[in-house]
């Protein structure tokens, strides 16, 4: 429960706070798309277990299930909730690395053959700096994402929606402790999810 | 073009041969949402989505939308989520508390419990014509709430719940009841909701017993993902049935149930190695379980469908599925995720966690179930293929009709369970009344032999 109150207290200061846009905002921005389309690339690229190695050990990892409800109550019960109940994705990294391990059986039929996937990142916004912008060591940040999946012959999928992020700086640059995606469908319109975002 | 009628040639029981054509064909499917979905008894919810008076939840029976409602009486209703006047959805809601449903095109208010409450310049324009009480949101026919589990049937003739499940019932009792043998207790941790391109059928089936396609699993039993895989244990769970007898049963009504028998000294199957305070919290359920049920603790129920597409996973992971039409070649699947209410925050944490890793669209095991039902469902449309029925000859005759569980009761996988299915669905298609529909196991074998 306490951690449920405090993502959302933490959401909301991250929607709500803007980062003075200086040349330093901006270097550091630019070093964000840079890892974002890194990512893209290993993800798109199939390299399943480097994109692994952008993940911190401690990482969460949350799409909840989007709920239609009365005007008013959107803050409070349009989203599942990290670390209660059911949602689409709330894992840690042994969870991912089964997935990871589960594709490169080449036996998961789902995705065998594999799925043909591209990952657009926009929308690029540092909405937090820790502890402060010339020597920042975490960033929360808010990005668009559109993932296209075509599968085997006719078979395809559009994912659109948002992305919620703490980065990490470590020894080997920048990784994801913390993921949140809000995927903009309520009852999911794909058979499977069998792709990361 | 008149409608189809030749169900007896489509499905052949004796033969076992079914035809693709109902997989596919768009005039079979309009005939089923009539001649199955508005007679057979259909899940609907479950009370813990609606715990208080005025608390609802939106639900499905077949392609319709329908409100799971509990009143200001604390009565459980379901309706059809349509306004009486021109048939605007009145709640488009999944869930919440309220004392009336609004229709938002011309305002006609609705009561929790259907009456037509409000109907706006009722005296000017509907004076001594319109009668409230006839324009009362549509409800269900009859309703069960069983264990928790809401059923709901359009069929005034349709008789009572625990008729129409029959000798099924101590199988699905074992997902609704409690893990230490108590009944029901249950609660929804959950809901999955989504949309795949296969006939609600292949759904249905796969929990018909349907064990023989486990080679399709292979990934997540290669991999392991079940309770004990981080210490080390592959498979997608702990094998607690491992030295169990296993059962697969076809019953009269359509029901078809894989459950499993423990052997006579009935040991706790060491799980959950890697968490102690699991282990301890299941070895207990299991002791408790073995005392309140002595003898009856021996049955443990595996997976099982309850006609026509109300489908369960009675232990690991527990739930109920509603596998609602869409159009022939899609469905709609819902799954409602179950814990004892009262377990530990323990057992509740890891359970979550493992029916999200398991099941479902993310789930690494029924992914490639989806995968499959797609694939068969799209290469059976071809002209050519609709030719060339499916086969459903395993295990012909390989079953006993006197087993103390009641139905035919096979002891190998077998597809008996699936043809069960199937002729009772030919029965429903030919618009047989209830008593053929609700069948007798003498009527079953004969169409068999
Ligand atoms: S359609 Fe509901 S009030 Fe007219
Ligand atoms: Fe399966």
């Amino acid at each position: 429960m306490t951690t449920t109150v405090q993502d959302q207290d933490r959401q909301e200061r991250a929607a709500n706070a803007t980062i003075e846009r200086s040349a330093a905002y901006y270097r550091l921005k630019a070093d964000v798309e840079d890892f974002y389309y890194h990512e893209a690339d290993l993800l798109d690229d199939r390299r399943f277990r480097d994109w692994l190695e952008l993940l911190t050990e401690d990482i969460s990892y949350f799409m909840p299930i989007r709920r239609n409800v009365k005007f008013g109550q959107q803050a409070a019960r349009e989203n599942t909730k990290r670390g209660e109940g059911i949602s689409w994705f709330d894992e840690d990294k042994w969870t991912l690395t089964k997935r990871v391990e589960q594709i490169l059986t080449g036996v998961h039929y789902a995705e065998e053959p594999l799925s043909r996937i591209t990952h657009m990142v926009s929308n690029v916004q540092i909405k937090q700096v820790r502890p402060d912008i010339g020597t920042a060591r975490e960033l929360d940040v808010a990005s668009r994402f559109l993932v296209y999946q075509n599968r085997v012959e006719y078979e395809t999928y559009i994912f659109v929606g948002r992305r919620n992020d703490t980065l990490r700086l470590t020894d080997a640059g920048w990784k994801i402790a913390r993921r949140e995606i809000l995927l903009e469908q309520n009852i999911l319109l794909a058979k499977n999810l069998t792709t990361f975002f | 073009m008149p409608l189809r009628n030749d169900f007896d040639q489509l499905v052949d029981i004796k033969g076992g041969f079914i035809s693709r054509e109902i997989f596919v064909d768009a005039d079979i499917y309009r005939q089923e949402l009539d001649k199955v979905f508005t007679r057979a008894w259909l899940l609907v919810g479950h009370e813990s989505l609606v715990p208080n008076p005025g608390d609802f939840y939106t639900s499905r029976m077949g392609e319709e939308s329908v409100i799971l409602c509990r009143d200001k009486k604390s009565e459980i209703h379901v309706f059809l989520n349509s306004c009486r006047h021109r048939g605007m959805k009145v709640c488009r809601y999944e869930q919440g508390n309220t004392s009336l449903f609004t229709c938002p095109y011309h305002s006609w208010t609705y009561t929790t419990d259907g009456k037509l409450q409000g109907v706006p310049l009722h005296r000017t324009l509907y004076d001594g014509v319109l009668d409230r009480e006839a324009n009362s949101l549509v409800s269900v026919a009859k309703l069960c709430n069983y264990k928790g589990s809401i059923w709901a049937t359009w069929d005034n003739d349709a008789p009572d719940f625990l008729t129409y499940l029959g000798d099924a019932k101590i199988h699905l009792d074992q997902a609704l009841d409690c893990r230490d043998g108590r009944e029901g207790g249950s609660e929804v941790i959950g809901v999955h909701k989504w949309v795949f391109p296969a006939n609600w059928k292949f759904a249905a089936e796969n929990f018909l017993g349907d064990t023989y396609h486990n080679p399709s699993h292979r990934s997540v039993d290669l991999i392991g993902i079940g309770p004990s895989a981080a210490a080390g244990k592959k498979g997608r769970r702990d094998d607690e049935l491992e030295k169990a007898e296993h059962v697969w049963i076809s019953f009269p009504a359509g029901h078809g149930v894989h459950s499993a028998i423990q052997p006579e000294a009935n040991e706790y199957t060491e799980s959950f190695l890697d968490n102690p305070i699991l282990e301890k919290y299941f070895r207990h359920c299991f002791e408790e379980r073995k005392r309140r049920l002595g003898e009856g603790a021996r049955l443990l129920p595996f997976v099982g469908t309850i006609f026509p597409n109300t489908s369960y996973h009675g232990r690991q992971p527990r739930g109920l599925c509603a596998w609602h039409p869409h159009s022939p070649t899609s469905t709609e699947g819902w799954r409602f995720f179950l814990v004892d209410k009262d377990a530990p925050k323990e057992a509740k944490e890891y359970l979550r966690r493992y029916y999200m890793r398991y099941s479902g669209p993310a789930g690494m095991t029924e992914q490639d179930d989806m995968e499959n039902w797609l694939y068969a469902t799209a290469a059976s449309t071809g002209t050519v293929a609709r030719r060339y029925p499916f086969n459903y000859q395993q295990s012909m005759g390989a079953y006993v009709t006197d087993h103390p569980l009641g139905g035919d009761v096979s002891k190998q996988v077998t597809e008996q369970i699936a043809r069960g299915f199937y002729r009772r669905w030919t029965t429903y298609m030919q618009g047989g009344d209830w008593h053929e529909l609700l069948g007798s196991p003498a009527g079953n074998r004969q169409a068999a032999e």
